[in-house]
């Protein structure tokens, strides 16, 4: 069955939807994403779906679990390159990923993805220090 | 109202809803549609096929091209023989389902279009008529 | 039966080409005095003379009751530019439409001149020409009112562009200074152009500022809103900036929710906490010593 490539760089785990998936795709990606986000410990997901010219409930429901999960798992999820005819239409069908990240393309959620494990390491770090302290 | 073009298609198992979507994108861009109501339309398409699957145990669409005076336009007509919608009002509610969806489908479909109709006899089908005029 | 009545017609056209064309003129002139009087008389006798010319060959050629077949061709053609060129110079539509009619009286003339002792003759062929000459100035009225259709449409389309124009502000910073009464359908174009731009540009942040706007309805609010969430979408965040006192009251009246929108009260405002969210600070220059 034809499977998404889920891409390794460094730290970060990248898909690129570029298909009109199908939903059992979806779902596929949904199991593939989570088991390799607990194999390799990545801390942030990154899905582009800047060629997607279609995102309807389905999808966007998967987004959401994916953020959930990778959420779960200790990892950051961004959504970039969302097209302006998609996310009217999304809009107007109701849905607004409001727990997902978004970034305009993909360098920009890279750094997006880098920011946030920053500040969740130096949170980490502080609350280390606190220990020490005490 | 005259029907200048019609045809359609079997809505059997989840891969049809990428065949639907497409030939609903051929068609609206035929129609001289602009991208974000063909996305609208796509996107309607999408929500109502991937319900005559999960909710009407399959059926078909009727595709066909509008042309009302100086008008024109889309209309898809989807047709099952499930077990039909016992309460249409509370299907038609942002959020309701019956099924494991979001629950957007029926009502982000008629937020989508210009037209919609639906009908449902429980025991007897469902037929859901949706239009998008340009 | 009619196909005999149409030869005739065809014949009588023929017969009397010359005649026709200058009674058809002479018809015109008192018309185009008694108007606007703009038309100059050589050109107008160019026009009459090419028309007759092309009605001439497609009468001969035959099928007078449809005059979409190709025979007709050349004369839509001929008419579809005259009506097109005078609506552009602004005639009225029946102006445009006079130019065919007026050919009724020289032709009806001409064709009891011919059957004056045939009644039934004279007046099934009178209908035949009524009905072709009907036809042609019907489809002259269609044509110049598509022509103007297509000038409205251009006005419009340009009259959005100009009362829209989105800017750039900054690397990454897009303001869209939007003036005039703001209809949903305006509102809808200029919402997309804006997220259009924002790809374009691979802008993070939009400034919608609008001071220059005295009033907006629910329809508006709401679409307003919906673009602000359709930029987060897609990675932008927008600002909405010069909200007036009334339009805080409405927006509030008709209970749409502003929340997790930045609002900022002028442009000025808004562009000072845009600047802060690129990381940008404008300071005062030093005196130098």
């Amino acid at each position: 069955m034809e499977r998404i490539p889920i891409l390794r760089m460094g730290d970060f785990l990248i898909i690129s939807i570029q298909v009109d998936m199908h939903d059992r795709m979806a779902m596929t990606l949904q199991d593939d994403l989570t088991n390799k986000i607990i194999q390799t410990g990545a801390h942030g997901v990154l899905i582009d779906i800047s060629t997607l010219d279609m995102v309807d409930s389905f999808i966007g429901r998967m987004i959401n679990i994916i953020a959930s999960m990778s959420r779960i798992l200790d990892a950051e999820t961004v959504v970039v390159g969302m097209q302006p005819a998609v996310a009217i239409t999304l809009v107007e069908l109701g849905l607004t990923l409001s727990g997902v990240r978004t970034a305009l393309d993909v360098e920009k959620g890279m750094e997006l993805l880098r920011a946030a494990t920053r500040s969740r390491r130096a949170e980490a770090e502080e609350r280390e220090d606190g220990s020490v302290e005490e | 109202m005259e029907v200048s073009k019609s045809d359609a298609l079997e809505i059997r198992v989840s891969d049809d809803v990428v065949l639907v979507r497409q030939a609903v994108r051929k068609w609206a861009i035929e129609l001289g549609f602009s991208l974000v109501d063909q996305t609208k339309i796509i996107t309607a398409a999408s929500e109502l096929a991937r319900n005559t699957i999960d909710y009407g145990e399959g059926g078909t669409v009727r595709l066909e091209s509008l042309i009302d005076g100086f008008r024109k336009g889309l209309r898809l007509i989807f047709l099952d023989n499930g077990p039909g919608i016992a309460d249409i009002e509370l299907a038609l509610t942002d959020g309701y389902t019956s099924g494991k969806g979001l629950g957007l489908g029926l009502s982000g479909a008629r937020r989508l279009m210009s037209d919609f109709r639906i009908e449902s006899r429980v025991g007897d089908g469902t037929r859901v008529e949706i239009t998008r005029w340009k | 039966m009619s196909g005999s009545k149409t030869t005739d017609l065809a014949e009588i056209l023929s017969k009397h080409e010359k005649g026709l064309l200058d009674d058809w003129l002479g018809e015109l002139i008192v018309e185009a005095k008694a108007g606007r009087g703009t038309l100059r008389e050589n050109e107008l006798r160019d026009q009459c003379r090419e028309f007759l010319n092309l009605l001439l060959g497609a009468a001969k050629a035959g099928d007078f009751t449809n005059l979409q077949s190709k025979a007709w061709t050349p004369v839509r053609e001929m008419l579809a530019n005259l009506s097109r060129s005078r609506g552009l110079q602004g005639y009225s539509p029946s102006e445009t439409a006079t130019f065919v009619f007026s050919l009724k009286k020289p032709i009806f003339a001409r064709i009891r001149q011919e059957f004056a002792d045939d009644a039934r003759s004279l007046a099934e062929t009178t209908w035949a020409a009524t009905e072709l000459l009907d036809g042609l100035g019907l489809f002259t009225t269609e044509v110049h009112q598509k022509a103007r259709e297509e000038v409205i449409t251009r006005q419009q389309q340009e009259m959005l562009e100009l009362s829209t124009p989105v800017v750039k502000l900054w690397e990454g910073i897009l303001a869209l200074p939007m003036i005039g009464t703001l209809d949903s359908a305006r509102t809808q174009i200029v919402m997309e152009s804006l997220l259009q731009k924002i790809v374009e540009t691979g802008s993070g942040l939009a400034i919608i500022d609008i001071t220059g706007v005295p009033t907006v309805d629910t329809l508006t609010a709401q679409y307003l809103l919906k673009t602000v969430t359709a930029a987060r979408l897609m990675g932008a965040e927008c600002i909405i900036s010069g909200i007036r006192p009334q339009i805080a009251q409405t927006i509030v009246h008709l209970g749409v929710e502003l929340t997790g929108i930045v609002t900022k009260a002028t442009l000025a405002d808004a562009f000072a906490v845009a600047l802060d969210r690129v990381g940008r600070t404008v300071t005062r220059k030093a005196a130098r010593s």
